[in-house]
């Protein structure tokens, strides 16, 4: 049971850590909710029948660490969404994930976006899942999953045609 | 719909496809209908190109981390069983070795059965730790208060663990649970230094052996006290680990 579990989960790992940095963006905080979503992953495992356990275990994740991001701010304690990430442009936690890739701003702009945003980008751009997969994760429609990637990636040009506009004007 | 005329109601309704088109989600012929569109309207072929731009300049800047090693290694040792089965297929050779081959082969024996002792051990106690982090189960009585924790264990078990109050230290007292280790019900104070929970698993043990094991990253403290075995479990490191002990060795 536990080794067909490890087998199942194992190796979509980096792909589950990555989704919880993304989302919770502290590495030490990734890191837990990781491994909540792979208790919890494993209890519910039993009675897993689909194909795709990567997009499950992803799931998993993503509402792990909504649990944990909702319940640190009822606890009032850092806010973990929005504004924040524009406020300091280099923040450490992107600073680490990014390295020198920092200085294009795209990450930082991706990191701003809203959570529900964000995840949509993350899931297509970094784990390249389809539209479907992405609503199953995300629990929307398609037509949502859809809207909200256009609306992220309007955001994210946006930001990209400002820097474009203070660091080269075109000739 | 092939060389549809741009008009901007239309090209509103375009923009969902344009998308779903760079991102490989339609069919042939609903992606040779777009490129027809795309030839025609100039609005909606800068819109794809900005989202090609895009995709690629992402596709650039974002890539899958790895996971730490330490999580990886934790998630495995809990996952994996132990290779026992190996053990069994050294004792089928045995017959066939000369003598001395064979008392080597005992020795090494004794040493793969003693050893697995205190790595069984540590490994369920690192089991509890990681199973503690599931959610709800870290705790049994939440509570920051020696007073309301020790008394909860009463009636429990046949033994009173000591639940010294260690916020002076920086040890902060979050609560207590019961817990299963080797068949036997034991004691857990849960401790928390910074953002990091310290398992503390007590039961009753006569005995003065005290020690520090690793494993996956975790650091495991063992000791005696009073008559009763001590095991200290946390993600701290070693050096702060050995702090707490301390502070609690000092409470007694």
């Amino acid at each position: 049971m536990n080794a067909a579990f490890a087998a199942a989960a194992l190796p979509h790992l980096d792909a589950a850590y990555t989704l919880a940095r993304w989302l919770v963006r502290e590495p030490a905080a990734a890191e837990d909710v990781v491994q909540e979503a792979m208790v919890r992953a494993l209890t519910y495992f039993a009675s897993y029948r689909g194909d795709n356990p990567r997009a499950w275990l992803l799931r998993i994740v993503r509402n792990t660490a909504y649990d944990r991001m909702g319940a640190e701010r009822r606890r009032g304690e850092q806010p973990l969404d929005d504004a924040e990430a524009f406020a300091d442009p280099s923040p450490d936690p992107e600073a680490a994930l990014q390295g020198r890739e920092q200085r294009d701003g795209l990450a930082a702009a991706l990191a701003a976006l809203p959570a529900e945003l964000r995840e949509c980008v993350v899931l297509r751009e970094i784990e390249e899942l389809s539209y479907r997969d992405i609503a199953r994760i995300t629990d929307v429609p398609v037509g949502t999953v859809m809207s909200r990637l256009f609306r992220a990636r309007q955001m994210l040009l946006r930001v990209g045609r400002a820097e474009e506009a203070v660091k080269e004007p075109r000739t | 719909m092939t060389g549809t005329t741009p008009n901007p109601v239309a090209c509103d309704d375009m923009k969902l496809l344009v998308q779903a088109d760079l991102d490989g989600e339609l069919d042939a012929a609903a992606s040779a209908v777009l490129a027809g569109h795309l030839r025609d309207c100039p609005g909606c072929a800068a819109l794809a190109a900005e989202l090609g731009g895009l995709a690629h300049a992402l596709h650039h800047t974002l890539r899958t981390e790895a996971a730490p090693a330490r999580l990886r290694a934790a998630l495995e040792a809990q996952l994996m069983p132990p290779p026992a089965p190996a053990r069994r297929r050294w004792r089928f050779r045995w017959p066939v070795l000369s003598f001395g081959a064979g008392a080597a082969v005992a020795a090494a024996l004794v040493l793969m059965v003693a050893l697995p002792q205190g790595d069984n051990l540590d490994g369920a106690l690192l089991s509890g730790h990681i199973r503690a982090m599931q959610p709800g189960h870290l705790i049994d009585v939440p509570s920051s208060d020696r007073h309301t924790v020790k008394p909860w264990f009463e009636g429990k078990l046949d033994f009173a663990p000591p639940v010294p109050d260690l916020t002076a230290d920086g040890f902060v007292l979050i609560g207590g649970r019961l817990d299963v280790i080797e068949g036997r019900s034991v004691a857990v104070l849960v401790y928390r230094h910074d953002k990091h929970p310290i398992n503390l698993f007590i039961w009753p043990e006569p005995g003065t052996a005290t020690g520090e094991t690793r494993r996956d990253g975790y650091v495991l403290r063992h000791w005696h006290q009073g008559g009763l075995a001590l095991h200290a479990v946390s993600d701290l490191d070693a050096a702060e680990l050995a702090v707490f002990v301390r502070a609690w060795q000092g409470q007694q």
